[in-house]
């Protein structure tokens, strides 16, 4: 089921949390919202949910204007970020909460109940208290209990933002799969780049509640529509008017006529990758990534006299 | 050492200031054998009393714990103009001595008060009867269900309803299902609060009942009615069953309370 949004205002107080947004997100598939914190991205989940009102602009839900309508009969699935869990209820009841208050036979609830905790692993714990699960087993019960009822859409707000870096990871994959199999319309915000970039096939990058690209994780990478977007979805070198990725820089021992000179100040080697520091002649800062074979190539040492060319740069027009 | 100081201080502060008189109470209804404070408690204004204070209670406990939790609700979870005032106003019985709430409402209610002419040319009484005893005693117990139903309230915050509502829940279902267990100890507390100061009410009782023997006298004013007239048996056995009462709600409380509450 599609989602659209038209020309989403929504306001606190003083604070314009969403100006004049609009984005359309095509059926089945697994949408991020990205941008950093206070950029509008929650807001914008929450009014496709329901759970807050915009001042003015539209939600429609495969073509149906949901703009009045209340949470409740939007059909929508949604997980928190703090997984809200329904802590006087066992993982069992929490999943099943939402067919209960459709009343549907009791034997349909523990059948669906079971196949779900079965899908989301964690069948041992049905008569378990959320509180006495882990986080990411909570997260899990969380996204149970939004499939249960069969949500036309999903929306996951920074769904693996309270988990720790490893289960953070693994989750990931896992909603991936997931989403594989269901093909259920999904939205998940996040303010980590490379988990939108691994996981969604379509990332709406926000800032200061306004939309600054759409695209596909490649298109945001290669093709960045300006400065912020090219800064905010990978690490940059600013040479000039130009923007330089570090893995763009080409490093040499002789100058070769289009190289600067520089100073070697650090070389911080992370496995594969090496960072390598740099001060240019002129004083400006900037930082290369190269691989491990180059620099030893290259016997990058601190200290060490280097030649640097940009391979590749971006200047945008200044607005 | 000082562990050990603490707890004497703390066992002392207790023994002395709440021990001791209630004690003093028991020692003193059974003073004469049981028979005669079982007397004191069976004749017909002592039996009258304390129906008339458990009415009022049955009336006042369950009125202020619908209040209660509407207000706390409406307090914590919605805007509206004059909220600080409500929420001030909700502490006013709190900070007014009884006797001004008793006046203040015979004021109000008497045949030559604000509302009490219209009341008696229509044929009802309100002081001096049971109305006003009821009116009284809602107005004092009422912060209680309140005060222990918001900062709870605030602390499980709006995401579980929210999750509800997005599972198809309304309102109510929501109400039901998910906001009144998170609160229901916060309630059983504040019941209990609301209970206790509503059996021990006596002076704004005192004011608009106007102390008619078997018909207008609590079970408080019993008490002192019977002590003013020397009547001591009858009036620390009537003191008793007050604290009987009192005790019998906490242990009710403790017992519906699941001994493994799971947070």
């Amino acid at each position: 089921m599609a989602i659209v949004a038209r020309s989403v205002t929504k306001r606190f107080g003083s604070f314009t949390a969403l100006d004049d947004v609009s984005i359309e997100v095509p059926a089945g598939s697994l949408t991020a919202l990205l941008g950093p914190s206070g950029s509008g991205k929650s807001t914008l989940l929450r009014v496709i949910a329901g759970l807050e009102r915009p001042e003015s602009g539209t939600v429609e839900l495969d073509g149906v204007d949901v703009t009045k309508r209340p949470p409740q009969k939007r059909g929508v699935g949604f997980v928190f970020q703090h997984y809200a869990a329904f802590k006087h209820m066992t993982v069992r009841d929490n999943v099943a909460f939402g067919l209960k208050v459709r009343r549907r036979p009791r034997a349909e609830i523990r059948k669906r109940v079971d196949e779900l905790l079965e899908l989301v692993q964690i069948a041992g714990w049905a008569d378990n208290y959320p509180a006495q699960l882990s986080g990411g087993q909570r997260q899990r019960m969380g996204l149970a209990r939004a499939l249960a009822v069969e949500p036309a859409v999903l929306l996951l707000d920074e769904p693996f933002g309270a988990l720790d870096a490893r289960v953070r990871k693994d989750l990931r994959a896992w909603l991936r799969r997931l989403h594989d199999e269901m093909h259920v319309t999904t939205i998940f915000v996040t303010h980590d780049q490379e988990e939108a970039m691994e996981i969604a096939d379509q990332i709406v990058l926000m800032n200061r509640g306004r939309i600054e690209q759409v695209g596909g994780p490649r298109d945001l990478y290669e093709e960045p529509a300006n400065e912020f977007v090219m800064s905010f979805v990978g690490p940059v070198n600013r040479l000039g008017d130009s923007f330089v990725r570090p893995h763009d820089l080409e490093l040499r021992i002789e100058p070769n006529g289009e190289t600067t000179a520089g100073t070697i100040e650090r070389v911080v080697h992370l496995g594969f990758e090496v960072r390598v520091e740099l001060v240019l002649e002129d004083g400006r800062d900037l930082w290369a990534q190269v691989t491990r074979d180059e620099a030893e190539q290259l016997e990058l040492a601190p200290g060490g006299k280097v030649f640097v060319r940009p391979r590749r740069s971006r200047v945008f027009q200044t607005t | 050492m000082s562990r050990w100081l603490l707890r004497v201080v703390g066992l002392s502060y207790i023994g002395v200031l709440l021990a001791a008189p209630v004690g003093l109470v028991v020692w003193r209804t059974f003073e004469h054998g049981f028979g005669p404070a079982w007397d004191a408690v069976t004749t017909p204004a002592a039996r009258h009393a304390l129906y008339l204070t458990l009415l009022i209670a049955a009336i006042a406990v369950p009125a202020n714990t619908i209040f209660g939790i509407v207000c706390a609700l409406a307090i914590v979870r919605y805007r509206f103009r004059g909220k600080g005032i409500v929420n001030a106003l909700v502490d006013l019985p709190l900070a007014l001595s009884p006797v001004v709430v008793g006046l203040a409402y015979f004021l109000l209610y008497s045949k030559t008060g604000w509302f009490g002419g219209w009341l008696t040319g229509h044929g009802i009484q309100v002081v001096f009867a049971l109305p006003a005893m009821v009116l009284v005693t809602v107005f004092v117990s009422l912060p209680f269900v309140v005060r222990e139903v918001v900062p709870v309230l605030r602390e499980i915050g709006t995401e579980q309803e929210q999750a509800a509502a997005t599972l198809g829940a309304s309102p109510f279902q929501t109400f039901r299902k998910v906001t009144l267990p998170a609160i229901r100890w916060a309630v059983a507390y504040g019941v209990v609060l609301t209970t206790a100061r509503a059996l021990g009410e006596f002076g704004a009782v005192s004011v608009v009942s106007g102390h008619i023997v078997g018909k207008t006298e609590t079970l408080t004013l019993h008490v002192e009615e019977s002590y003013q007239a020397f009547d001591y048996t009858a009036a620390y056995a009537a003191s008793f069953v007050l604290a009987l009462i009192a005790v019998a709600t906490l242990v009710l409380m403790s017992l519906f309370k699941p001994k493994e509450e799971v947070r």
